[in-house]
C-alpha cells in the first residue's frame, strides 16, 4: 500500500516533466512493446510494420521507440514503468498478458495514454484494441474445407483464451458448411511462437493425414513443414509466402497501421479517449494475403464472396443455427451471437472432437 | 610460441580476477558488436550499465535490480551447493515453477480470509513444492542410478505443462471471465509479497536471497556438511574415505536447491509476477545456471554475479526503447559474458609459458 502512494507522488511528478518535454520538443513519444522478436514474421512483426506505418503517416511529429522480448508478467510492469518514466505520451502494449501489468502502471502515469491488445480490462488511460480475427478464420476456414482431399484439417493452437477459441470455432463452422465430411485435429502447444515446437505440431498432424494445416501461433515453422512435406497451410498475422511459396493459400494478414496513425494522432490533438476497438474485415483490420494461384477459380471465388457479406455487415461469423459441443443450442435459425459471448467464448460448437485444455 | 601449464593449485589471483577479465572482455567485443549495428558502442555500454545506477531515473533501476536479481540468487545458491560437489541439478526452473504453484495454491486456498500465518505458509509450501519437485531426480538417482542431468531437465517441461494446466482450469480466476490465470496474488494483501520498505525493491524474496547466501557461506566455510561438499567435488574418492555417503549428499543438495528455487518461484507469484499464469516462468532457473558459475559457486560470488546479469536485463531494456538496441544484440551480450568468462577461466587453472626455443 504504501508502495503505491509513494509512487504515485513520484510519478506524477515524472509525468509533469515527461508532459513538459513533449511540448517543449513538439514531438509525441510513442513506445511499443512486443512478447516477441519483430523478426517473427508473424504477430510481432505485423504490429512493428503498423508502427512503421505509423510513423511514416506522422512524420517528424512523433518518435517511437520499441522493446521486443519482453516476457509476460513483472519484466513487462517493469518496461512499462521505464517506458512512462523516459517520457512516452502513448504505449502500447501488444500481448494480452500485458493486461494486469498495464493497468497496474497506467495507475500510477494518469498521464500517459496506455493502449492494450486483444485485452478487455479498461481506465480512463487505458484503451484496448483487438481485430475480428475470426472473421479471417471463417474464409480460410471455407477454403480448407474445399481444398481438403483427406476431409483432416489440422489446427495449431496456442493457449485457449476466447481469441484462439473463436478462431477454432469459426474455421470448424465455415469448413464444415462447404464439407460435412470435414475433421479438425486440433494441437495445443502453449506457446505463441517456439519454432520447434510448432513444427513438432505440424509433422505430428501431416503423420495423421492432414493435408491443410492451420495456426494460431506466430512463426512461420509450421508453413516451412508444409511447404516441404507438400501440404496447404494458411499463414498467420501476416504473409508467410515467403515460408511456403506453394503451401500458403493464403494468410489472415493484421494490419495496425491506421490504428496506430489514428490513436497516436488523437493525443497530438488531444483527443484521445478510453475506448475499445474491435474492428474486422470491414474495417480494413483484417485483410487476406493473395490467394495460392493452385486454388481453383470457384473456390476463390466462394471465399470472395463471404469476404465482401462479411465486409458488407449482411453476414456473421456465428449466426444460428449452431448447438455447443454437447448438443445444446447456442444459437437459434438466424440469431446472432451478441458480442459479449463471443468475447468471453469458451466452448467449442458442436462437432469438433476433443476438450479445451483445462 | 607459448604453452600452457597446468599449475599446482589454482591461482587465487586470477580466480579474482578473471571475472572482472570477462566483464572487461564483454564490453570490448560487445561494443564491437553494436558498432556494428551502427549504434555508439559508449553510448550501449554506458546505457546497460550505468543509466540503470546513476542515470535519470536510476531510483526507480536500483530497486528493479534487486527485484530481478533476488530469485537468480536465491536459485543460484541453491545450485552451487550441489555443483560443488559434482551433482548437476539442471532443472531448477521446474523447482521454481512447483514452489510457485505451491505457494499460490495456499493463498489461493484462504482467498479472501485475513490471516497473518497465511504468507508464512505459502513460504512453507513454496519450499516444499521446489523440493518435493527436485526429489524426484533424486531419489532416483540414488535408488537406480539415473542421471540427475536428464530428469531434472525433463521435470522442467512436465512443471511447464503443470503450470498451463493449473493457469486454465484448477486455479483459474473464477471472475476471470474465462480468460487463463489466477487472481492476483499481490492484490490480496494477507498473501501479497510487498516491499518492506516502500521504494527499495526489498521484498521478502531479497531478504530471502541474503539469507541464503549467508547461511551458505557459513555452511561451506565452517560446517562439517560444507567441507564434504567439497571434498565430494574435488577428490570423490577421497570423500568415500573419508565417510561422506553419496547418497545423503545427492538428496540434501538436490533438496537444498529444490528448496530455494521453490521458495524463489514463491517470492515471485506472489509479488512481482502476482499470479500464476501461463507464461510465468521466463527462465530463471535457467539463468541461475549462468549466475552459479559466474559467481564461481562461492556466496558473495553468486551475490555479485546476480546483481551483474540482473543490470543487463534491466539495462538491456532501456538500451532497446532508449537507443533502439535489437533485443537479439543485448542476448548476444549476456551470451559473450558466459562465453569470455569460461574462457578466462583457463588462466586460474593454466599458466602461459613463452617456449623460449622455439622462438629462436
Amino acid at each position: 500500500m504504501k508502495r503505491r502512494t509513494f509512487l504515485a507522488g513520484t510519478a506524477a511528478t515524472a509525468g509533469l516533466a515527461a508532459s513538459g518535454a513533449a511540448f517543449a520538443a513538439d514531438v509525441t513519444k510513442a513506445a511499443y512493446i512486443y512478447v516477441g522478436p519483430v523478426g517473427d514474421m508473424g504477430y510481432n512483426y505485423q504490429h512493428d510494420l503498423g508502427r512503421k506505418e505509423m510513423e511514416k503517416a506522422l512524420g517528424a511529429k512523433v518518435k517511437a521507440s520499441i522493446v521486443e522480448n519482453v516476457p509476460e508478467g513483472a519484466d513487462a510492469e517493469r518496461v512499462l514503468t521505464q517506458l512512462a518514466l523516459s517520457g512516452n505520451n502513448i504505449i502500447f502494449a501488444t500481448s494480452f498478458g500485458y493486461m494486469d501489468a498495464v493497468l497496474n502502471v497506467a495507475k500510477k502515469f494518469p498521464k500517459v495514454k496506455f493502449e492494450h491488445a486483444t485485452g478487455y480490462k479498461r481506465a480512463d488511460n487505458v484503451a484496448t484494441y483487438s481485430a475480428r480475427f475470426y472473421e479471417g478464420r471463417a474464409v480460410i476456414g471455407t477454403i480448407a474445407g474445399r481444398m481438403t482431399k483427406t476431409n483432416k484439417i489440422g489446427y495449431i493452437a496456442s493457449f485457449p483464451i476466447p481469441e484462439v477459441i473463436q478462431g477454432i470455432n469459426a474455421a470448424y463452422i465455415h469448413a464444415k458448411k462447404v464439407n460435412p465430411k470435414v475433421e479438425f485435429k486440433i494441437v495445443w502447444v502453449s506457446t505463441w511462437a517456439d519454432p520447434a515446437k510448432e513444427a513438432d505440431a505440424a509433422n505430428a498432424l501431416i503423420e495423421q493425414g492432414v493435408d491443410v494445416i492451420m495456426q494460431h501461433t506466430d512463426t512461420t515453422a509450421a508453413m516451412t513443414v508444409a511447404e516441404k512435406k507438400g501440404v496447404f497451410a494458411f499463414g498467420q498475422s501476416s504473409n508467410m509466402a515467403a515460408a511456403g511459396p506453394k503451401a500458403q493459400l493464403t494468410a489472415i494478414v493484421d494490419e495496425w497501421g491506421p490504428y496506430y496513425t489514428d490513436r497516436v494522432k488523437a493525443v497530438m490533438d488531444g483527443t484521445w479517449k478510453s475506448m475499445d476497438t474491435w474492428g474486422g474485415i470491414a474495417a480494413g483490420m483484417v485483410t487476406f494475403a493473395p490467394f495460392n494461384k493452385d486454388m481453383p477459380e470457384a473456390v476463390a471465388k466462394e471465399a470472395n464472396d463471404l469476404i465482401a457479406t462479411i465486409k458488407s455487415g449482411a453476414y456473421k461469423p456465428f449466426t444460428g443455427p449452431l448447438n455447443k459441443q454437447d448438443g445444446s443450442v447456442w444459437l437459434k435459425d438466424g440469431e446472432v451471437a451478441d458480442d459479449g459471448v463471443i468475447a468471453g467464448l469458451n466452448f467449442y460448437v458442436q462437432g469438433i472432437v476433443g476438450d479445451i485444455p483445462k | 610460441m607459448f604453452i600452457l601449464e597446468k599449475r599446482p593449485n589454482p591461482s587465487r589471483f586470477w580466480t579474482g580476477a578473471t571475472p572482472v577479465l570477462a566483464v572487461v572482455l564483454t564490453m570490448i567485443a560487445g561494443g564491437l558488436l553494436f558498432a556494428a549495428l551502427g549504434k555508439n558502442p559508449f553510448e550501449a555500454i554506458r546505457t546497460i550499465f550505468l543509466d540503470p545506477l546513476i542515470g535519470d531515473n536510476a531510483w526507480y533501476y536500483r530497486a528493479q535490480l534487486l527485484v530481478k536479481a533476488a530469485p537468480l540468487v536465491l536459485i543460484a545458491i541453491g545450485l552451487s551447493l550441489g555443483f560443488r560437489a559434482g551433482i548437476w541439478n539442471i532443472g531448477a526452473e521446474g523447482q521454481y515453477i512447483l514452489g510457485a504453484i505451491f505457494g499460490a495454491g495456499v493463498g489461493l486456498w484462504f482467498y479472501p480470509s485475513q490471516h497473518w500465518y497465511i504468507f508464512p505458509l505459502m513460504i512453507i509450501a513454496g519450499g516444499f513444492g521446489g523440493w518435493l519437485w527436485a526429489m524426484i531426480p533424486a531419489i532416483l538417482k540414488t535408488r537406480f542410478g539415473t542421471n540427475e542431468i536428464l530428469v531434472s531437465l525433463m521435470l522442467v517441461y512436465v512443471a511447464k505443462n503443470l503450470l498451463a494446466s493449473m493457469a486454465v482450469g484448477l486455479m483459474r480466476n473464477p471472475e476471470g471471465s474465462g480468460f487463463p490465470g489466477s487472481r492476483d496474488l499481490s492484490a490480496y494483501p494477507s498473501a501479497a509479497n510487498l516491499e518492506i520498505f516502500a521504494g527499495t525493491g526489498i521484498h521478502w524474496g531479497v531478504v530471502a536471497a541474503v539469507i541464503a547466501v549467508i547461511a551458505s557461506y557459513i555452511l561451506l566455510q565452517r560446517h562439517m556438511l560444507g567441507f564434504q561438499i567439497r571434498l565430494t567435488g574435488q577428490a570423490p574418492r577421497a570423500a568415500r574415505f573419508a565417510g561422506v555417503k553419496p547418497e545423503r549428499l545427492v538428496v540434501f543438495c538436490m533438496g537444498m536447491s529444490g528448496i530455494l528455487a521453490g521458495l524463489a518461484g514463491m517470492f515471485e507469484v506472489a509479488g512481482p509476477a502476482g499470479k500464476i499464469s501461463i507464461d510465468f516462468a521466463s527462465g530463471y532457473g535457467f539463468t541461475a545456471i549462468i549466475v552459479a558459475f559466474l559467481g564461481r559457486l562461492h556466496p558473495i560470488g553468486i551475490l555479485l554475479a546476480g546483481l551483474l546479469m540482473a543490470l543487463t536485463y534491466v539495462g538491456g531494456d532501456i538500451a532497446q526503447s532508449n537507443i533502439g538496441l535489437p533485443s537479439a544484440a543485448i542476448q548476444a551480450f549476456q551470451g559473450m559474458l558466459l562465453f569470455f568468462l569460461l574462457a578466462v577461466d583457463l588462466l586460474s587453472n593454466y599458466r602461459i609459458r613463452f617456449n623460449l626455443k622455439e622462438a629462436h
